[in-house]
């Protein structure tokens, strides 16, 4: 699957709308996954899932960066994540389907915040581009 | 069976009373064909599907998405009863129309998604995992008697 011109502006515009408020939207979408999908809180054993967790806060903020990174190199999105690809690889291991799941999530953020951004187009390439991030991901599996 | 608490139905219930079931329908319908444009390989004799906003104009997809939402709706009246409720829907799509259940999943996916540009805020996270809760229990229900 390859992300067309449209796909890469489409993309690339949403996230300079939602700009600074990326964090937000990875907290939220952690948040959405592990009530809607509780078999990914497994992943977790060491977090404070709780209402307003700090960590969760902290880690969708990481999670919201990488998909900042990504669309600001959507050329490149196996070079730009290759350094996280590795860890997935080696010591995460997060099975693949879960990848699936984060995005379901992070698409329900932006629909619920921002729903006027999220044209038939725009979901279309935003679900095109955050499968290309899980695949890029779970690349170096085996 | 599927067991559905006090609050959960009280989540899908509330929900579902402020959704127009045409236009909600329409939306999802046009949604799945343009995001998962495979999907229009059950399509043929809907004319014209060559771009979004082709889909989103197409009165067959309109009609099909009211269609496909309003027994949406049966399977909310029918929440304990589920598989029988749908038993000969699934027939129907395994023998006749060949869908792969994969397909129901999507567009639960796809009306999740609707549901949320619609409710905002309103559609907590509480309420989205009931809801996919909602669609996951209706495309196993269709695909109960696939063989």
């Amino acid at each position: 699957m390859v992300l067309s011109g449209a796909d890469k502006t489409n993309v690339k515009g949403l996230f300079a709308k939602i700009g600074g408020q990326a964090e937000d939207y990875g907290a939220e979408t952690l948040e959405r996954m592990f009530a809607a999908y509780p078999q990914t809180k497994t992943y977790f054993p060491h977090f404070d899932l709780g209402k307003g967790s700090a960590q969760v806060k902290g880690h969708g903020k990481k999670v919201a960066a990488a998909l900042v990174e990504a669309a600001n190199n959507i050329d490149d999105i196996a070079g730009a994540l290759s350094k996280l690809s590795d860890l997935h690889a080696q010591k995460l291991r997060v099975d693949p389907v879960n990848f699936k799941l984060l995005g379901q999530c992070f698409l329900v953020v932006v629909a619920t915040r921002n729903p006027a951004l999220l044209t038939p187009e725009v979901h279309a390439s935003l679900d095109k581009f955050l499968c290309a991030v899980g695949t890029v991901l779970t690349a170096k599996y085996r | 069976m599927v067991h559905w608490s006090a609050e959960e139905k009280q989540l899908i219930s509330s929900v579902w009373g402020k959704v127009n079931v045409e236009e909600c329908g329409a939306e999802a319908l046009a949604r799945l064909l343009i995001v998962y444009p495979w999907t229009q390989r059950f399509f043929d004799n809907f004319g014209n599907l060559s771009s979004p906003t082709a889909i989103i104009g197409n009165p067959k997809v309109r009609a099909h998405g009211k269609k496909v939402l309003t027994s949406f709706g049966e399977a909310i009246k029918n929440l304990d009863n589920l598989k029988a409720t749908y038993s000969k829907l699934s027939e129907l799509h395994c023998d006749k129309l060949h869908v792969d259940p994969e397909n129901f999943r999507l567009l639960g996916d796809i009306l999740i998604i609707v549901l949320a540009a619609h409710f905002g805020k309103d559609f907590t996270p509480s309420c989205q995992a009931t809801w996919q809760k909602l669609v996951g229990v209706v495309a196993h229900a269709l695909a109960h008697k696939y063989h």
